[in-house]
């Protein structure tokens, strides 16, 4: 039994890419195996270059702060699948990863295209799209 | 005929189409097999008990299950829920999907 | 397996992208064998407009060469085989009126929405 999502926001600008990592990582503990297609700004997501940082305002150290980076939630969300013993693929559309330069990502996830998604569906018990305002 | 779940995220005082969301969910009642409507994000702040969301009140009336994300109430400080919406955790919506129900997020 | 494609935004990043990304998501899943329709309401039933021209973007010496053409991209979603509907209620609320309209779009009103999804397998809104 597998689900599969689409994610299109990039991190840090509103609520869904918690609740969408919140419900795939709820998927992965009830043993589902997940699918996940990152369209558009969502290909952000397991960018690699992302590097947390401290907090001067709260006056907290970088370690203290333990500021979240989204491919650090991609890589544990893959670590999680692993432990359940469930597949999970993640997959970023590749003509989105091109034009915003997000090619160096977390190594659970690759470069793919529209038609990956359509396949991903139809290997699914469900597909939910989580769309951007 | 299928289940519908529809995924409420967006605050349903600040978008006026939330009425016609309302509206949908009734109109895909009549044909499904069960409607719900689970608020997440800064949808639950319809959920708190004497919120003028009178939409949901008759969603729930009609037979929609009408639920609220538990840690999206307690992150906005809602702890007195409207009597038409039950809180639930967000995992309750892995059942769901992986019933089949045709699931639509706005 | 029948996908029905909700589409309510529009105008969103499609300068930068030179397409609606969803219309576009959509031609590529067809090309790729999905029977996807779509259903265009709330802004993007403007989309259904004829007449919309993006043309003239430039930053700096950059010009843009292939603005959007969303008018492109529906009728190639008809002519392709795609049922394109638009919500009757949303377009008289914006003014649009069939005359305007672009050819082969079917005006469906809201309360015919529960009918409609019932015809597919899965119904995406965007």
């Amino acid at each position: 039994m597998s689900l599969t999502f689409l994610l299109m926001d990039a991190p840090y600008e509103q609520a869904r890419t918690s609740t969408a990592f919140r419900l795939i990582d709820a998927a992965l503990r009830r043993k589902v195996a997940v699918r996940v297609f990152a369209y558009e700004g969502a290909v952000s997501l397991a960018m690699t270059g992302q590097k947390p940082h401290a907090n001067a305002v709260h006056g907290r150290t970088l370690e203290e702060e333990a500021h979240p980076t989204p491919h650090a939630w991609v890589a544990a969300l893959g670590e999680l699948a692993k432990d359940n013993g469930v597949a999970f693929d993640w997959v970023n559309c590749g003509l989105c990863v091109d034009e915003r330069g997000a090619n160096e990502v977390v190594p659970c996830s690759r470069r793919g295209s529209p038609a990956d998604f359509w396949k991903m569906n139809l290997e699914s018990a469900n597909t939910l799209v989580i769309p951007t305002r | 005929m299928s289940k519908y779940l529809l995924i409420e995220s967006r605050d349903p005082f600040e978008a006026k189409c939330f009425s016609q969301r309302c509206e949908l969910a009734l109109t895909l009642l009549a044909e499904s097999t069960g409607v719900t409507v689970f608020l997440v994000e800064n949808a639950v702040l319809g959920a708190r008990a004497g919120a003028k969301a009178p939409g949901l009140e008759k969603l729930a009336r009609a037979g929609v299950s009408v639920m609220a994300d538990e840690f999206a109430l307690r992150e906005r400080g809602i702890n007195d829920l409207a009597p038409h919406v039950q809180a639930a955790p967000l995992d309750s919506l892995v059942g769901a999907l992986a019933g089949g129900a045709k699931t639509l997020w706005n | 397996m029948r996908v029905l494609q909700i589409i309510e935004p529009a105008y969103r990043a499609t300068l930068e992208e030179q397409d609606d990304t969803v219309l576009w998501f959509t031609r590529a899943i067809r090309a790729a064998g999905a029977p996807a329709d779509v259903l265009l309401c709330g802004t993007a039933v403007n989309y259904s407009v004829r007449g919309q021209d993006a043309e003239g973007l430039r930053v700096g010496r950059w010009t843009q060469r292939h603005p959007p053409a969303i008018e492109h991209e529906i009728s190639k979603l008809i002519e392709g085989g795609a049922r394109v509907a638009a919500l009757a209620e949303d377009l008289a609320e914006r003014g649009i009126h069939t005359e305007s309209m672009l050819p082969g779009i079917e005006v469906l009103s809201r309360k015919s929405l529960g009918g409609l999804c019932a015809q597919y397998d899965r119904v995406w809104k965007w």
